[in-house]
């Protein structure tokens, strides 16, 4: 357990993790919950116990869509996208730990792909 | 000269870990009037209390100053001791240096200086104090129960019992309320009519009970023995003294789709109707929102073919004011409604329903006959989900922050049913927590699962999604397995968290009582006062209170007769000797009292006075009927001339106190 | 004439290019002036919730403060640059610590703590001009067309800080597809994501988002899908497999006020 990381993970993401009643509901509501190793309700209760570097580490960071489904649907106000957003930053704000770098772009690119994908991911994906 | 005793108690650690009693007593001693100060372990003891009856005696103290916990708590006992020792119990003052000191501070230094100036504020006080004697006022001998569900028929058939007259106002044209609409009870699945009814029936035959139904209280004055009530019976169009409950009517009446609030909007009824056929009173009544007659003038049928000329077109709500000794309130729960929920998809699809529906889908009087079908297309469903917590346990704008209680098991109760009669159906039920504490509760669940074969997955449902085939796709958690399920349900049923009655405020209101942050009323005492308000000769009845199953709400209910039984059974009640008086020589007749007080208490008469050059004039003066003031002293504040003053409370007590404070 | 502050986003200017020229032709015909700031820049295309990320609000702060000093309400066409700015003023206006920060970067005339009123286009079409008014100007009804709105994430949610409908049970769009003549056809994914910009990295996951939506409109019987989004639009089209239509909204709006034929001139 990283005290530190979790305190700047919780501080980032200005959710208190405490008020999760581990219903799942995020979980049940995740649109790319398969696409995840690591699921919503999880990010929170792992935050909670300070298991930060695991989720860090996980793909699944960058597979979390910010859909807000699971802000919206939370019956206690936890905001777990919130959590999942922090944890992304610590990661990809360490050196080098960019999730995408523009040398890739171009192979992504199509006749019909809007800028505003390509800011998003960088939004989320770089430092 | 005043002989004043003191007495700090130390209340085991609760003052004494904060406070210094010790120096408390020591420096209270030294106040002037003080002959006598001690300290001791518990004050409210019986040993603590002969040491107070013991120095009045002994000292011939002419005032008292009990340093200890709240008044709210003690100072009955106080005043009592002091009545036997032969003070007069309105000479004793707490000073309250636990709830607002000890408690509250974490160093000694301070709490302790704290505590011997809220000491000096209740000496200074007992200095000005005059003995008072209470006076007494008659109890009427007649109890009123709002609402007629479970709890308010429990309630009357016991006042009842007891030899007392009792009223039931009931709002809808029947009473029963929610227990009527449920098919079996848990955990013993014997069925709620066949409990319930009889219990209707003797309400209707016990000549000491007196049903209002289709009524509404809209006032209340007076006080405690003597209330005085004002109730609206609404007209239903119907004379209750010649309808004999035939029902032909009822079968031709011509406006055939009103939505049935019995069967929660699952089938239609007529313009009029007799919501069950047990009813009680089992009496007609036309709905004017969809009685032709009454909206255009044209029709006639029921008057028509009434046997008995029952139907009065022309009937008007009717006011009649009644007295009452005691009022129980039983005004009961509903389910929220669930249009913040819609990821549940409760408005898109038919075939999600709540579990008060589904109540009416699986009763032999409700839509079906008592055959499950989806309301969709009446087809037999294979696959239900049942999702617990929809409304309830929340920390957001839309639900509830408390646990509903009840859903839990009558979750499992439903599963269960469906199980038996259905066994080639598949039922999910999505929980959090399952809980079922109270007598055979978990076995009752326990036998679901392993029994039953019902499937309970530790998760929670995040989508409904109807599709065209007619079947819901359910997209939810299972914590334990960690993945996300799909499952194509044909029903899905929401366990919607339940609420208090939404007139539970506006007469909560009327009767100077106290609610909480979610309407429900609030008990005197969380613990030892559970059916009682905080307002005299109200009491609680029922789900008004907090979410509560059936046995729960009937032990409440006969606990709640109980104590309005105690408050019918005496001839007179001690009244509050704390009230106000006007100084007529002061009072300029402007009626400032009269508009801030909220018991109706102030009158105003003309008097003859004296003047100083020796003529006499006709003033306009207040007075103060003092059985009907609460001694809340909101007249003495408003009062410009400084005329109204309160016994025990008088203006130069306070200041008094203040003045101590301040030193 | 009612004159609002526009800001289309770098999407409108590029790949959305109609999706902004029908916005501009219809407001003109109800009777309002959108008029676009001298410069602004990139909204970033996603708001980034961490409390200490400030350096990518300031994009969206300056566009706010210039429609605070021409002292006109501002208009959004494009879902997302709707929601980076709406969510971006929710926050500025509440968080004192947000708002002394970038207000001590930007060194503004005046300090920016979210005084200017945001609309999203549909919002200024339901609460400045009035779905009945613009009903009595439609002139091509899309009479028996059942249209699916889509809302996808970004125009409902987070709620606290859209504020634009009930984000379960939203109506706007449906009213709007009303507005114009339509039939709005009620579908359980249309507030659900369709994937977003996961389509730069992840097409399999694209696909499964944007087709359980289309899927979704399909079952209900739509005959075309409408979005306010262009990224939506491209999920919902490229990616999803589906052949259902899907259209910006403000098309349709232009093509029920007659005015599609004038626009492609």
């Amino acid at each position: 357990m990283n005290k530190n990381l979790q305190e700047q993970v919780i501080r980032t993401s200005g959710v208190n993790v405490l008020k999760c009643m581990r219903c799942g509901k995020c979980s049940g509501t995740c649109p790319s919950y398969d696409e995840m190793e690591y699921h919503p309700h999880q990010f929170v209760y792992m935050v909670e116990k300070g298991d930060i570097e695991k989720l860090m580490n996980s793909k699944s960071l960058y597979k979390c869509l910010t859909c807000f489904a699971c802000v919206e649907r939370c019956p206690r106000n936890v905001e777990p996208a919130k959590v999942v957003e922090a944890v992304r930053l610590a990661a990809v704000r360490q050196q080098g730990n960019n999730h995408l770098i523009p040398d890739q772009i171009p192979d992504m690119l199509d006749d019909d792909l809007p800028q505003q994908a390509i800011v998003t991911a960088f939004r989320k994906y770089t430092k | 000269m005043q002989r004043i005793g003191v007495f700090v108690c130390h209340c085991g650690t609760n003052i004494a870990a904060t406070v210094d009693v010790k120096a408390v007593a020591e420096a209270l001693g030294h106040e002037p009037g003080v002959v006598i100060s001690r300290e001791y372990q518990y004050m409210c003891s019986e040993s603590g209390q002969n040491l107070v009856k013991d120095a009045i005696k002994e000292h011939n103290l002419s005032g008292v100053v009990i340093c200890s916990c709240s008044p709210r708590m003690h100072e009955n006992t106080f005043r009592k001791a002091a009545a036997a020792a032969g003070l007069n119990p309105y000479l004793v003052e707490i000073a309250n240096i636990r709830e607002q000191c000890s408690w509250i501070h974490k160093d000694i230094a301070t709490a302790t200086e704290k505590a011997v100036i809220l000491g000096r504020a209740a000496i200074a006080k007992v200095h000005l104090n005059a003995p008072l004697t209470a006076g007494e006022s008659p109890v009427v001998k007649r109890a009123l129960v709002i609402g007629g569900g479970i709890a308010g028929i429990q309630t009357a058939l016991d006042i009842a019992e007891a030899g007392f007259e009792v009223d039931i106002v009931e709002k809808e044209p029947t009473i029963g309320g929610k227990m009527a609409q449920i098919d079996k009870t848990f955990p013993t699945l014997d069925c709620a009519a066949c409990i319930l009814t009889p219990k209707m029936v003797e309400c209707s035959q016990n000549e000491k009970i007196h049903i209002h139904s289709f009524s509404e209280v809209t006032d209340v004055k007076g006080f405690v023995g003597n209330f005085s009530v004002t109730i609206k019976k609404k007209a239903r169009y119907v004379d209750e003294t010649k309808c004999t409950g035939c029902g032909l009517c009822t079968e031709k009446c011509p406006m055939k789709n009103v939505p049935n609030e019995f069967n929660m909007g699952l089938d239609n009824r007529r313009a009029v109707y007799i919501p069950f056929a047990q009813a009680v009173p089992k009496v007609a009544t036309i709905d004017p929102n969809y009685c032709m007659m009454l909206k255009t003038g044209k029709c006639g049928v029921c008057s028509k073919v009434c046997s008995v000329g029952a139907i009065d077109y022309k009937q008007q709500d009717k006011f009649i004011e009644e007295k009452y000794g005691a009022i129980v309130v039983a005004t009961g729960f509903n389910p929220i409604k669930l249009d913040k929920y819609e990821e549940f998809a409760y408005s898109q699809s038919p075939d999600v329903v709540t579990s008060l529906e589904l109540e009416r889908l699986m009763n032999a009087a409700g839509p079906n006959g008592g055959t499950l079908l989806r309301p969709s297309d009446k087809t037999h469903p294979h696959t239900i989900v049942f999702v617990q917590c929809v409304g309830s346990r929340c920390d957001d704008s839309k639900g509830k922050p408390y646990c509903s209680k009840i859903c839990c098991m009558y979750t499992a109760k439903h599963a269960m049913l469906i199980r038996e009669k259905y066994p080639d159906t598949e039922v999910y039920v999505f929980y959090i927590d399952v809980r079922t504490p109270g007598k055979n509760f978990d076995e009752f669940y326990r036998r679901a699962v392993e029994q039953y074969n019902v499937h309970y997955v530790k998760g929670m449902v995040g989508k409904v999604t109807p599709k065209s085939d007619g079947k819901l796709d359910v997209q939810a958690s299972d914590l334990l397995a960690n993945e996300q399920l799909h499952i194509d349900a044909d029903m899905v049923v929401l366990a919607a968290a339940i609420e208090p009655d939404k007139t539970a405020r506006p007469l909560a209101t009327m009767l100077t009582t106290q609610m909480d942050t979610n309407d429900f009323f609030t008990e005197a005492h969380p613990k030892l006062r559970p059916v009682e308000s905080a307002t005299a000769g109200i009491f609680l009845s029922g789900a008004c209170q907090g979410p509560k199953d059936i046995p729960e709400t009937v032990a409440q209910a006969s606990a709640a007769a109980a104590k309005a039984i105690g408050l019918l059974c005496k001839n007179s009640i001690t009244c509050n000797p704390c009230v106000a008086h006007s100084n007529e020589l002061m009072c300029n007749g402007c009626s400032s009292c009269e508009k801030v007080c909220p018991y109706g208490a102030i009158t105003y008469q003309d008097k003859e006075f004296r003047m100083p050059d020796r003529t006499t004039a006709i003033r306009r003066v207040a007075s103060v009927n003092p059985a009907v003031c609460q001694g809340c002293g909101a007249c003495t504040v408003a009062c410009p001339s400084g005329a109204m003053d309160l016994n025990g409370f008088s203006n130069s007590q306070i200041m008094a106190e203040v003045d101590a404070i301040c030193k | 004439m009612n004159t609002f502050t526009y800001y289309p986003g770098c999407t409108l200017r590029t790949k959305a290019k109609d999706l902004d020229a029908y916005a501009r032709s219809s407001a003109e015909a109800l009777g309002i002036i959108l008029e676009e700031p001298s410069d602004w820049q990139c909204c970033g295309g996603a708001y980034t919730t961490a409390t200490n990320e400030n350096a990518t609000k300031l994009s969206a702060v300056r566009t706010l403060n210039a429609a605070k000093e021409l002292g006109r309400p501002l208009v959004t066409v494009c879902s997302a640059c709707h929601n980076v700015i709406k969510q971006t003023n929710y926050d500025i206006s509440r968080d004192e610590q947000m708002a002394f920060k970038i207000n001590n970067y930007l060194k503004l005339d005046e300090p920016y703590n979210g005084e200017t009123t945001v609309y999203h286009y549909l919002e200024m079409l339901r609460d400045v001009v009035g779905f009945n008014n613009l009903a009595q100007k439609v002139v091509n009804p899309f009479k028996g067309k059942k249209i699916a709105a889509y809302y996808g994430c970004l125009l409902l949610r987070p709620s606290k800080a859209l504020a634009m409908d009930d984000p379960e049970n939203p109506t706007i769009m449906e009213d709007f597809i009303k507005a114009i003549g339509g039939t709005p056809v009620i579908y359980a994914q249309r507030n659900e994501c369709c994937g977003g910009y996961i389509t730069m990295e992840d097409k399999a996951q694209a696909a499964k988002r944007s087709g359980a939506v289309m899927n979704s409109a399909e079952d209900q019987g739509a005959d075309m899908v409408i979005t306010a989004c262009p990224l939506c639009l491209y999920n919902l089209k490229k990616n999803s497999g589906s052949s259902l239509p899907v259209y910006y909204f403000t098309e349709l709006l232009a093509e029920a006020l007659g005015l599609k034929e004038a626009n492609n001139e």
